[in-house]
């Protein structure tokens, strides 16, 4: 069941948050969040059109997510899994349909969305001229975190203190991978998009993602996960999507489709 | 995050990347320099060139800063980081100033090594009242480069056929740069008879570009970069 | 979604079979406009080539300021309506893309004015004192605006979407806006007058200013009449990428069938 969000109610919040690193966080909303039964509808796509150099990579998105799931986005390659992530962070322009994440209408404004949402795509956003420590300090201090919520989210990726000062480009494709997710774990977002998170990563990486991802979605945070990981990922996952054509029809929640 | 925060974390990245690679230390400077020799070979009359060095100086600081702005943007491009920045919501004109005060820091350092290349290949001769014009010159055209630099630089930056746009969409609008920071440059060294009085006009009129690109920067780097 | 200066298709052009319709870019008022303009181009050689007469100094070369003057002037009024275009589609909340492709097709008329001021005042200026090429700040400004405008015009070639292309157009408008005052400036400044302005304007009489003037509306009255064409080619070419979006939307849909 979707839930609403009410703009302009002035009624501030209170809540405990246990966050990825183990530690409990108050938070207290100030704008208007009003939380009816237990869920709250953090995506909500309908016939959503997005095009990129003039080719429609979204053909008709109809999706809606809500908080605390695990999303596996399946489907074959080129199906649009990837535009679907992009799109959810703001990144591609919506021609048709409507679009609404985290309370924000996409249609309207893909701006004001992306501060509380962590992407990671299939580039890493490093900065390989800079140490493991400096990313993640980086990537953290864009949202105010403590160097302890940073040294934790280094800890939590299972980066050993010896590779903190080793240059981001001097790193195997899997330690990058870590980092990459180190610093968005560090970000502390409420909707984690992952396009292919699992690759190049060992089998201690891909434990230690899954245990994040967990923790994330038992705190509050929404994952969509786009995987060809279908074991390990369909594990992990609350509910399957299947992606098509750039077609997705999972309009409601609950059990899988297709 | 406030806008001076934002720039302060942005421009300390940008500075930390120099430091660690030291691309414009090892690279940009040592082409200048090479840029001010061959200057020398092509004009080929000393007399000449220690009349015209403020502008082969400011020529050469502007062909330089080409090969520089280029670097800024190709560090956020290699590996999505740009993108990256954007979806973390970092504010796009705290980008733009945190960039801006990382290059001209770059640029500073530049400018100081050409000027004194031409002291030692060109003759110059710098006196001590020269020195107070000298500097406010450096300062007002290197900010307004600056600005005007990350600017474009960000427009220019990415995909096969956007780098080669950079000098043409930049170099027509630093032009009153250039002709500023030279005739100014010229007064404070008393270049053709030039006395320091006639350089502050300059200055103010450069001032005057830094204060309209550097606003007019913050308002459209977001627009010029964001898809 | 039509404009109300977009013409409609002709029944003739429409075709029953496959939907290609041939749609005219022009209308009534651009045939009218059409003719005013070749009744004052007619008029311009008339008057410019017969009937004024022969400058004292220059002899027949002051003809060529004929040509010079409305095209420079005609480059500064593209540049103006480039701006302001651009302004526009930036402040309406409806953003409507007419005012990025005035904008465009604006831009390329000038351009192609520029050029024609450039290379007529450089002849001019080499009949009048010898030299192809003066320092003064029209001169170089124009010049300056030429180089500018043609960057302007390759940065709306990069694609993406038309509001992406008409965004970022806009903003590099509004920023050459800012830019050619201060080159002009500098450039005034650093070479200040010398007398050859004033001997463009003084030594005219009355039917040169006359020829002078006729130059210019006929000018403008052109140039009205290749933006208006421009632009509505241009919508019709969004049009096509738009149409081209539904076709490519029916393949892919049509892609998902297949495989489910």
């Amino acid at each position: 069941m979707a839930g609403s969000l009410e703009v302009g109610h002035p009624a501030p919040v209170t809540c405990h948050l246990t966050d990825a690193i183990g530690g409990t966080t108050r938070v207290g909303f100030t704008e208007a969040v009003s939380v009816s039964s237990v869920s709250v509808a953090v995506v909500d796509l309908r016939g959503v059109v997005a095009v990129q150099g003039g080719f429609p990579v979204l053909a008709g998105a109809d999706l809606a997510v809500t908080r605390g799931e695990i999303v596996l986005l399946r489907g074959p390659n080129g199906a649009g899994k990837t535009s679907l992530l992009r799109m959810c962070a703001g990144l591609l322009p919506i021609e048709r349909g409507e679009a609404s994440v985290l309370g924000h209408d996409l249609t309207v404004d893909r701006t004001a969305v992306r501060r509380r949402v962590g992407l990671l795509g299939h580039a890493n956003g490093l900065y390989g001229d800079l140490t493991v420590a400096d990313n993640v300090a980086f990537w953290g201090a864009t949202v105010g975190a403590s160097a302890d919520e940073i040294a934790a989210s280094m800890r939590r990726m299972g980066l050993a203190d010896r590779l903190r000062d080793v240059k981001v480009g001097a790193l195997s494709a899997g330690q990058r991978r870590r980092t990459a997710l180190a610093c968005l774990v560090a970000r502390r977002a409420e909707l984690w998009l992952l396009d292919e998170p699992h690759a190049g990563l060992d089998a201690a990486g891909r434990d230690d993602l899954d245990a994040t991802l967990r923790d994330a979605a038992a705190s509050g945070a929404t994952v969509l996960v786009a995987s060809h990981e279908l074991e390990r990922a369909g594990a992990l996952a609350t509910r399957v999507v299947e992606v098509v054509g750039g077609v997705v029809r999972a309009p409601a929640a609950g059990g899988e489709v297709g | 995050m406030t806008l001076v925060a934002v720039a302060r974390l942005v421009a300390a990245k940008d500075l930390r990347i120099e430091w660690r690679s030291r691309v414009v230390l090892n690279q940009v400077m040592p082409f200048a320099a090479l840029v001010m020799i061959l200057f020398a070979f092509a004009l080929d009359n000393d007399a000449a060139l220690t009349r015209v060095a403020p502008g082969l100086v400011w020529l050469a600081a502007l062909f330089s800063m080409l090969v520089v702005v280029q670097r800024s943007f190709a560090v956020e491009a290699a590996d999505g980081a740009l993108d990256a920045l954007r979806v973390a919501g970092v504010r796009s004109d705290g980008i733009f100033l945190g960039k801006s005060a990382a290059l001209a820091l770059q640029l500073a350092v530049l400018e100081a090594v050409l000027l004194l290349a031409a002291v030692v290949l060109y003759q110059v001769d710098i006196g001590a009242g020269s020195i107070p014009l000298l500097l406010v010159t450096f300062v007002a055209a290197t900010l307004g480069l600056s600005f005007v630099g990350t600017l474009y630089g960000g427009l220019a930056s990415g995909a096969s056929g956007r780098e080669t746009l950079l000098p043409l969409l930049m170099l027509p609008v630093v032009a009153p740069v250039l002709i500023g920071a030279t005739r100014a440059t010229e007064a404070a060294l008393g270049t053709n008879g030039a006395s320091s009085s006639e350089g502050w006009p300059w200055v103010g009129l450069m001032v005057l570009f830094g204060v309209l690109f550097g606003a007019g920067g913050t308002l459209a780097f977001g627009s010029l970069v964001d898809e | 979604m039509t404009s109300p200066d977009t013409p409609t298709p002709s029944a003739a052009g429409a075709s029953a079979s496959g939907g290609a319709v041939r749609r005219p870019t022009g209308t009534t008022f651009t045939r009218w406009l059409g003719a005013a303009a070749l009744v004052g181009m007619a008029w311009l050689v008339l008057f410019g080539l017969v009937l004024s007469p022969d400058d004292a100094l220059q002899k027949k070369g002051v003809r060529i300021l004929y040509i010079h003057v409305p095209s420079a002037w005609l480059a500064y009024l593209a540049f103006i309506v480039t701006g302001v275009s651009s302004a526009a589609y930036l402040y309406k909340r409806t953003r409507s893309l007419i005012w990025d492709r005035i904008a465009g097709a604006s831009a390329e008329v000038g351009v192609l004015f520029m050029g024609i001021a450039l290379v007529t005042g450089s002849l001019w200026g080499r009949i009048s004192w010898g030299t192809y090429w003066t320092w003064d700040s029209r001169l170089t400004t124009t010049a300056f605006l030429f180089i500018t405008y043609i960057g302007y015009l390759a940065v709306r070639g990069l694609g993406g979407s038309h509001h992406q292309r008409a965004r970022r157009s806009a903003v590099l408008a509004l920023l050459a806006v800012l830019e050619v005052p201060l080159v002009h400036f500098s450039v005034r400044w650093w070479r200040p007058l010398h007398q050859q302005e004033s001997v463009a304007e003084g030594k005219l009489d009355d039917l040169m200013l006359f020829s002078l003037f006729v130059g210019i509306v006929s000018f403008t009255l052109l140039y009205v009449w290749l933006v208006l064409h421009r632009q509505r080619v241009l919508s019709m070419a969004d049009a096509v990428d738009d149409k081209g979006l539904d076709g490519a939307l029916a393949a892919r849909r049509a892609e998902q069938e297949v495989s489910s």
